[in-house]
């Protein structure tokens, strides 16, 4: 199989191209690059004209709900999901039904995965397995690490639930640290959020809706922190959304700990302000905060304390989400939402370049989680996303390959997607690639 | 001749014009219910479903029988017993009264914004009779109008709303209503009780019971949920009572009469003493009457169709 590329922007981290290159790829691996290639038959010709190629992109927080919750989504529409968002690799969350804490279910995703999305597309994205912290994430008891790590668990999460027990926490840590795998951190302290569904802020009191105050969040980063620099350990705090635990963050890496963090595009920008439709689709958590928050992450975008951009893509059905704002679960799908929206409000606003873009959507969370990084060298595995800059369009979920349709950035203008990725020999070309 | 409202679904929403329409309607309808006959074609052929998903006695009678006497049909869905048991949506169940050619949706439920959820997915006009800790409109427009009634305009009022503000539609309600139409608004009770914030929305808030009572002409006593006690919010019934409990000799320390409202029902002896609920300053059981004709007029408005 040859797939040949003409006109490609190379966005090469290493720094080894820069500018219009032509790609020739031989059975899923990179066989030459350069200008003015061509000329042998190929099976694929595809003139970019000048979109971006950049490594494969990696969420590295994503919900597959497979096994246990196939109505919402499954390791097949997932995969078909983050494919078509741009994503070579997914992390999956272990809050599956049975949870994640066994090494046979570790396994079992894994096998999926390699049949999925069809089997003659199988292992288009690679999906790689978080296992969870504590056995059932009920916070007691940690669960079998070592056995989950050699089953090929990359990280370890309770997320949904943070660990606040400060002792099942400290073993946390300490355990991990022999296994040198994160972890990760939902920062949320429960007992301050009980009952709360929205950001405790003026606006959301005007809404009559139950709050959560933010300090749940910057207390649980706070302490992680103390217990990070007491115990050692690997730490990631997922999904923040409160300017002030981003500033912790900030002091914390100061001060040299090993603390990384990342942020969703729905908590960059997104704000409470939506909550006066009481539509469930903006009932995520954390909560979305205010404007001050938004433009805070932004900032530490920009400042690099944030590590990387994840999607926390969490997909309910539409009867789950169609019904009184309390009843509804939290969240929202964002594999097919996040380049748009990070192209849309990042790039074409100035805020970050393409390179730092590669960095907090493919470099960085590899690293933290111990991923090869894919190369553009000659004879390395092909491992790419093409995105089209310029490509205008508005987010209508009824287009997304998800099952569910609980995005809160419905109906927004978007400039800029993905249009097509390669994954060793698999590949998938949106329709949108013209 | 009246605009009509589409929905009543919170104060938030409504322009102090449309707050003044709808208690000048009522105040037609008041005369209706001096009547010996106290009722009116208005509604005639008009079918109104009160759909309470939370238990309700007061509210759900009052608005029944503002119904009854605008000679409207009228057909009450209760929560228990029917096909909410059954694990049926709050979609399903309001789509399925709807198909059976109803008119007007009245809407009780302990999530916030279950009205607003149901007038994206219905025809019908929506009226909120309270939701979760969100809003409950009628209730405030009651009030309102009662301390018209009783005092003149509502304009300069000093109105003193105690109890558990956080978790009271009654409480948010009263204080859009009232900040629209120029009144002056407070708020009393311990501080785990009241939230953040509501100097932006022009409140003032009092933790001792001795200054609001010196500084209101209204106090709007709320009745404490007995459960907040259990759930910890504050340390008892005997500490509440015992500072912000309304009685006889802390409104003596005053030197003027202040009105007594309440939303009921009353816990007697704790927010409130019976012989202050039952004495001369009390206009309790008016705001009850006055609760008929508010509703009369708010189904009226609604029922108003376009010509």
């Amino acid at each position: 199989m040859k797939i040949f590329f003409r006109n490609a922007r190379i966005v090469d981290p290493s720094g080894n191209y820069d500018g219009l290159f032509d790609i020739m790829i031989v059975d899923g691996a990179i066989q030459e690059i350069g200008s003015s290639l061509g000329g042998n038959p190929v099976n694929y010709e595809i003139n970019l004209r000048g979109k971006l190629v950049l490594p494969g992109l990696f969420d590295m927080h994503t919900h597959l709900r497979e096994p246990g919750q196939e109505y919402k989504e499954d390791i097949a529409s997932g995969t078909a999901a983050a494919a078509n968002g741009g994503f070579t690799a997914i992390a999956a969350m272990p809050n599956t039904d049975p949870v994640v804490d066994s090494a046979d279910v570790v396994k079992y995703v894994i096998d999926r995965a390699k049949q999925s999305p069809t089997a003659e597309q199988a292992g288009l994205v690679s999906v790689y397995q978080i296992a969870a912290i504590t056995d059932g994430r009920k916070g007691v008891k940690l669960s079998e690490m070592k056995d989950l790590s050699e089953a090929g668990a990359v990280a370890f999460s309770d997320d949904g639930s943070a660990v606040t027990d400060s002792q099942v926490m400290r073993l946390a840590l300490e355990y991990s640290s022999m296994l040198g795998k994160p972890i990760i951190q939902h920062c949320e302290d429960h007992a301050l959020t009980k009952f709360g569904t929205v950001n405790e802020s003026p606006k959301t009191i005007e809404y009559g809706l139950k709050t959560q105050h933010r300090l749940a969040e910057e207390l649980i980063v706070s302490r992680d922190i103390m217990m990070l620099e007491a115990f050692g350990g690997k730490y990631h705090a997922t999904h923040l959304s409160a300017a002030e635990s981003v500033e912790i963050v900030a002091a914390a890496k100061k001060r040299g700990l090993p603390i990384t963090c990342d942020v969703t595009p729905h908590h960059l920008f997104l704000d409470d302000g939506l909550l006066s439709s009481y539509d469930s689709d903006y009932k995520v958590n954390p909560p979305l905060r205010t404007k001050a928050d938004n433009e805070a992450l932004v900032d530490a975008l920009k400042s690099g304390v944030i590590d990387a951009i994840a999607s926390d893509h969490a997909p309910h059905a539409i009867h789950e989400k169609e019904v009184e704002f309390d009843s509804a679960p939290f969240g929202m799908i964002g594999l097919e939402t996040t380049v748009g929206a990070v192209m849309t409000g990042l790039y074409h606003t100035g805020v970050l370049d393409m390179h730092a873009i590669v960095r907090l959507l493919c470099l960085n969370p590899r690293k933290i989680m111990g991923i090869p990084i894919p190369q553009f060298n000659l004879g390395a595995r092909a491992d790419l996303t093409i995105i089209d800059p310029d490509y205008e369009w508005t987010v209508d979920p009824d287009n997304f390959k998800s099952k569910s349709r609980n995005t809160g950035f419905k109906g927004q203008r978007f400039k800029g997607n993905a249009v097509g990725v390669v994954n060793g020999e698999r590949f998938y070309f949106s329709d949108r690639l013209s | 001749m009246p605009q009509g409202i589409r929905n009543l679904l919170g104060l938030r929403d409504v322009e102090p014009e449309g707050l003044l329409e709808i208690l000048d309607t009522a105040r037609s309808f008041r005369e209706v219910l001096e009547r010996p006959i106290k009722k009116v074609p208005t509604l005639q052929g008009t079918t109104v479903v009160n759909l309470f998903f939370e238990s309700s006695t007061r509210t759900r009678i009052s608005f029944e029988l503002a119904e009854r006497r605008l000679s409207a049909d009228v057909v009450n869905f209760v929560a228990s017993g029917s096909s909410v048991s059954k694990g049926e949506t709050l979609k399903d169940t309001a789509r399925n009264i709807e198909a059976m050619k109803t008119d007007i949706v009245v809407i009780r439920h302990s999530s916030t914004g279950a009205p607003h959820f149901l007038s994206r997915l219905l025809k019908s006009p929506v009226i909120n009779a309270g939701d979760g800790i969100n809003e409950h409109p009628t209730q405030a427009l009651l009030d309102m109008f009662t301390m018209r009634e009783k005092l003149g305009e509502l304009k300069g009022l000093h109105v003193c709303i105690v109890g558990d503000i956080t978790h009271s539609r009654v409480a948010r309600s009263n204080i859009f209503g009232l900040t629209k139409l120029g009144a002056s608004v407070a708020v009393c009770g311990p501080r785990t009780l009241i939230p953040d914030y509501l100097d932006r929305f022009g409140v003032k808030v009092f933790y001792d019971i001795d200054d609001a009572i010196r500084w209101a002409d209204v106090l709007n006593v709320l009745r404490i949920q007995l459960e907040r006690e259990a759930g910890g919010d504050f340390p008892s019934i005997r500490e509440y009572r015992l500072y912000w409990g309304v009685n006889r000799s802390r409104l003596e320390k005053v030197n003027k009469q202040v009105v007594i409202m309440h939303p009921g029902p009353i816990n007697r002896g704790v927010e409130l003493d019976a012989d202050i609920a039952d004495g001369e300053s009390s206009v309790i059981l008016d705001q009850v009457t006055n609760g008929v004709a508010v509703r009369m007029a708010v189904l009226y408005l609604t029922g108003v169709k376009p010509s």
